[in-house]
Parts: structure tokens; sequence; C-alpha cells
């Protein structure tokens, strides 16, 4: 076992499939020299070349279109987009083309690309460089979507996601780029579309991803002072959803809480809620609660930016009334 | 018409055939629309015959084109199926797309045709990432691109043609200038005489033609694809032409000045190369013989279409997805 970050792990996960498969390619903007700002294709041009490491001008309509006629044609295009904000300027081909070819043809046509994006606040960015967007992308259909929180994750679900024949959108939080952990050592894929118990219990479940599956992991950690088991499950993957999953927990523990950073209206997290209390309503001693952020533009001062996403002492207290409504 | 130049009567007539099979597939389409057969939008191309035609003759079966909302020209001139078509904007289960599609997403990967386009624009970056295909992977087909005088004033467009320029890409780029987006007129909209002219700000060749002579389209797209297909990058052909029709069936295109349509139809590009095939020394009856089987192969695409089944509704969430689709879209 070796300790690597979460950058390090995305970096090696695409360099095994650069290495294993020649359509693999990389696109985005400042991948060549800088290896892209956040360092994750540090020497691959160097090793694979301009024609399959395209630095891109800064016009990522253009090139995302062309990854999608480029997956048309056979090849793995990897899109880098800076921040997940960016999708904004690019949403037709991710939308319209990517996500909707393939049925429009008649099962004709695959897009096998993926669209890595950057997302999170808490870097003092400011609201166009903050967002979680993955709410966007789930609504889509035809779009996957995957949000890993560890290393070990994260390495093998972007080898997953490259070597699957649906477009990906998959979603890096920025604050877990430098968390290391210990990861297998050589080569292992992680299926799309599994969850994972990051923390076994028996009294709640928190059911999250990304980055607030480590604000409900210390919040376990506290809660576990005062006797309450919590079950933290980490979905990994939000399309396709493990619902197996999240059936298993709630019908083992009976009470729910859904954790999200993105802002909480029309969250992804509230499609969770929904469905527990559509289909699991009789298995539950609470009403499922949601854990999100404001419904608010993300602000650029830090006291104001750490009071608009969800922290620890937030799952704590929310964790405190959801076993209160039983007691 | 262009200047006579030693073409084979074969491919003279092939083009013919191909024009007219165009024009008639057309008409059936919008006499079906006013009858209230067709479901949704359909934009014709009656006018625009010769730009699909001398574009696609130009190019090798083994090479790609993106389309348009108005595809339908494009899509029979790259090789599609009537038939197919036909039942495709009908939404019957043996269309192209099995109804999922429609008018504005005929596709036939295996023709080269990656797609018509319900987007303005959308096309044009798909044509340039399949040219960067060619390019990695070494094979020497040639993408062109089908779009209009609308598109290329979108983002795509420059954002595409910049990169394709700068890699040197196998692309073409070829704009149908109808001179109308829906209603606006696109000298109202640019400041330039035409959009060939923009190939300066990208430093490739660019080149405007009269979209309604068959040959000279042939003739500028033959060079525009000879320079992509030996390295050398994209370029822009451009060809002056006029929609007959309104922007979709149903459209009274009361924006457009009468006399300036009288005009255009007097240039009608099948009347044109009719007349040039038979000072050609093409009889008469031979024509006569391509336009009889064109109703014909119609009539029976029509009849295909008709009897054809709808898709079951039992199918309307397959192919959402390559793999995992039941999962990936029942929650």
């Amino acid at each position: 076992m070796i300790k690597i970050s979460v950058s390090h792990a995305i970096r090696e996960g695409m360099h095994e499939e650069m290495l294993r498969d020649e359509n693999v390619i990389m696109m985005g903007e400042d991948l060549g020299t800088m290896g892209s700002p956040f360092g994750i294709t540090q020497g691959f041009l160097k090793e694979f070349g301009p024609d399959r490491v395209i630095e891109t001008p800064i016009c990522e309509l253009g090139f995302t279109g062309m990854a999608v006629g480029a997956a048309m044609r056979g090849i793995r295009p990897v899109v880098e987009l800076m921040y997940d904000d960016f999708v904004t300027v690019c949403l037709d081909p991710v939308m319209n083309q990517a996500a909707k070819l393939r049925y429009m043809t008649g099962g004709q046509i695959k897009v096998p690309m993926v669209i890595r994006a950057p997302l999170g606040a808490g870097r003092r960015n400011a609201g166009q460089h903050s967002q979680c967007l993955e709410a966007l992308f789930t609504h889509i259909p035809g779009l996957k979507v995957v949000c890993p929180s560890t290393a070990r994750d994260a390495k093998g679900l972007i080898k997953a996601a490259i070597r699957d024949d649906d477009p990906v959108i998959f979603l890096e939080h920025k604050l877990l780029y430098s968390i290391k952990e210990e990861i297998p050592e050589g080569e292992y894929v992680i299926p799309l579309g599994k969850a994972d118990a990051k923390r076994e219990g028996k009294d709640i479940t928190i059911i999250t991803w990304s980055r607030q599956v480590f604000f409900a992991l210390d919040a376990a950690k506290e809660l576990e002072k005062d006797g309450i088991d919590v079950e933290v499950l980490d979905l990994r993957t939000l399309v396709p959803l493990d619902w197996e999953a999240i059936k298993k927990s709630v019908c083992k523990t009976h009470n729910v809480i859904v954790v999200e950073e993105g802002c909480k209206r029309g969250g992804y997290g509230s499609e969770i809620a929904a469905q527990i209390m559509e289909e699991l309503f009789d298995e539950l001693d609470s009403p499922v609660v949601r854990v999100a952020g404001l419904n608010t533009v993300s602000p650029f001062s830090p006291p104001l930016e750490d009071a608009v996403f969800p922290n620890k002492n937030d799952i704590v207290n929310t964790v405190k009334k959801s076993l209160n409504y039983t007691l | 018409m262009s200047e006579k130049q030693e073409y084979s009567k074969e491919m003279l007539l092939r083009m013919y055939e191909n024009m007219v099979r165009i024009r008639k597939f057309e008409e059936k389409a919008s006499e079906c629309f006013a009858k209230g057969m067709l479901a949704g939008n359909i934009h014709v191309c009656i006018g625009q015959e010769a730009g699909a035609v001398g574009t696609c003759e130009a190019l090798e079966k083994t090479d790609f084109i993106t389309s348009t909302h108005r595809g339908h020209g494009h899509c029979i001139a790259k090789g599609a199926k009537t038939d197919k078509m036909m039942a495709e904007i009908f939404g019957k289960e043996t269309g192209y797309c099995h109804g999922k599609g429609g008018s504005m997403h005929i596709a036939d990967i295996n023709l080269g045709i990656l797609g018509a386009n319900g987007i303005v624009g959308a096309g044009i970056p798909i044509a340039t990432g399949s040219g960067m295909t060619s390019k990695i992977k070494k094979t020497n087909e040639v993408t062109l691109a089908f779009f209009g005088d609308g598109a290329s004033n979108t983002g795509a467009f420059h954002e595409s043609i910049n990169m394709a320029a700068a890699w040197k890409l196998p692309v073409v780029y070829l704009c149908e200038n109808n001179q109308y987006g829906v209603s606006v007129n696109i000298h109202t909209v640019t400041n330039t005489d035409n959009i060939a002219v923009r190939a300066k700000a990208y430093d490739i060749p660019g080149t405007t033609v009269d979209g309604n002579d068959v040959l000279a389209v042939y003739e500028s797209v033959k060079k525009a694809v000879k320079y992509a297909r030996e390295g050398n990058g994209p370029s822009i052909v451009e060809c002056m032409t006029f929609r007959m029709h309104g922007h979709y069936e149903g459209d009274p295109a009361k924006y457009r000045p009468k006399e300036v349509t009288e005009e255009w139809k007097r240039k009608d590009p099948i009347n044109a190369f009719k007349t040039y095939l038979l000072d050609d020394g093409v009889e008469e009856s031979e024509l006569t013989a391509v336009e009889e089987a064109m109703d014909m192969e119609i009539q029976e695409a029509y009849k295909f279409a008709q009897s054809s089944p709808y898709p079951n509704t039992s199918d309307v969430l397959e192919d959402n997805y390559s793999s995992d689709n039941e999962r990936s879209v029942i929650r």
C-alpha cells in the first residue's frame, strides 16, 4: 500500500489508461507545460506528445464540442474544465450533444468521453469559481455523474469513467486534491454506480458524496461520544445511483439525512430524499432531512463563505434533531 | 453554369439524379406536412440542392459530414436511403433513428453522416473533432461541416475554425449562405459582404461560389478537400444560394421581398443543370427517365414510411446509455 493524494491518484489513473489504450486523449486549457492548474497532467505532454495531450485555447465550447466529435469517431477524450463553473459556456456540447446523440440517433452513436471538472467552495474563489453543479448534470438523461471523495476511489473511478462508453461528468472537489490516503498498488477499477459505506453504523444513515463525506465522518466521530452510531454512505456515483445500497442502509437504520455542499433548492439530495420517502416510507422512523448549502451565490469573504456550506456542526445538530423525533 | 470541363457522363447523371432525388423528397415531405401528416417541424432545402450534391460529389465515401436542421439534402447526397429517411420523419420504427430523432437528427455513421443537428452551429465543433481524430489516427479522411449563414455568427464557428487552422486539421467548412437566418437578412447582422472573407482572419483559404451551380460547387469543394487531405488544413467554401420555402414548412416567409424570391426562382439549380446537360449533348429522354425513376423511388419511400409501424412505447427508455441503461434511466 502506498499513500498518495487525490490529485496524484487521478493522475495515476489517467496515466495508466493512456498507456493501456492509445485512443485515450486529454484536452483542455494549460494541460501541457503547466500540467494543468491543479497539476493533474504534469509530464503528460512530454510522455504522450501533442496529438494526445491537446492544450487548447480558452474556448470551452469549441474544444468540448470537438471532443464530442472525436468520441463519435472512437477516440476517448478526457476533457478538463478548469472549474466546473466554466461548463456554463459549453453546455450545448455537454447537454444537447454528448448527452443526447446516442438516444437521438436510435443507438447508432456512442460518445465515450469524460469531462473532468473541479467543483466546490472553500477556496475563497467567490461565486464564479465555487459552485457545486452536480445537480445540473444529474438532471440530464444521457450523462453519468461521478463525485469521488478519496484517493482510492478517485483512481478506480476515473479509470472506470474513461472505459465507459457514455459521457461521464467527473467532479473533483478542489479541497480534496491534497488529501492523502493509502491506495492499493497496481491496477484496480471501481465500477460506476457502487456506493461505499465509509463508516458502518446502526442508528442513522448519512447519505452524501464528495467533500461532505469528511464532514459526515467527523460528525459521526463526535456523535459516537453521545452513543449515536452513524452510518456514512458515500454515493461516489450519482448516476447511475446505487439504490440497493441506499435501501439496505435505510432498512437497517430507519433514519436518514442527506448531506450535500451545493444549494439546497433543487439539489440532488432533494431527489434522493424524495425517492426514499416515496419508496421506503414504511421503513422510516423520522422524516428524511436535507443538510445542504444555502440558496445563495458563493461569497468571497472567508467568514461569509464558511457560513454558506454545511459543516460538521450542522450535521451533528441535524442528526440529533432527527433522532429526537423518534424519542 | 461553370466553364465546360471533362466530366464523365456517369458522374453528371449521378449528380442530376441526386438533385432530383432531394427535390422530390422535399416536395413529398412538404406535401405531407401541409396535409397534417407529419409531427413537429420540417425544414426543407428546395432551391439549395446544388450545394449538397456538388459538395458530396467531391467527397469520398469514407469522408465524414456534419449537417444542420435543414439536412435532408446533405444526407441524401452523402448516400442516405430515402425510405429510411422518410420513415424517420414519419416517426416510424424503420427510420434511421427508430423515430427517436426525426427530421433534424438523421444520421448514418456507416455512411460518414455524423448527424444532422437541431442546434445552429453545433455540428461545426463536432466536425472539427472528427477532423482531429483523422489527424490523431493518421487516417486520411476529410470531414466537412455543412452550416448556414446564421451559424457563421456563433462562437462555435469561430472557436472551431481557429483551432482547425492552428492545428491544420483536415476539415472543410461549407457555408450554405441562403441569406436568411430564419427571418433575419444576413446583411443586417454582419459587416462583411460574404462569410468566406472571414477565412483571412484565420489565414486559411476562403472562396465564395454560386451555390446554385452544382459544378462550380463541386470544383471549389474538390480543391478544399484536396487541400485538407494533403495536410494543409481547413478552408471555408461559401455557396450563395436561397431557400425557396420558408424557414420551416408553414412559414410564409413574408420577411423576404417577392422580387428577390422570383429572381432566385429563375436561378433554380436543377433547371440550370438540366440546361447544361442538354447543351452538353445528353438526351432529354435520359433526364426524363431519371425524373420518373426518382418519382417512383420517393413514392416507394412514402409507402414504406406509411406502412411501417410506430416504435413500441416500451422502447422509450432504450438507448439513453450504452451501458447500465436500465439503472441509469430508472432513477
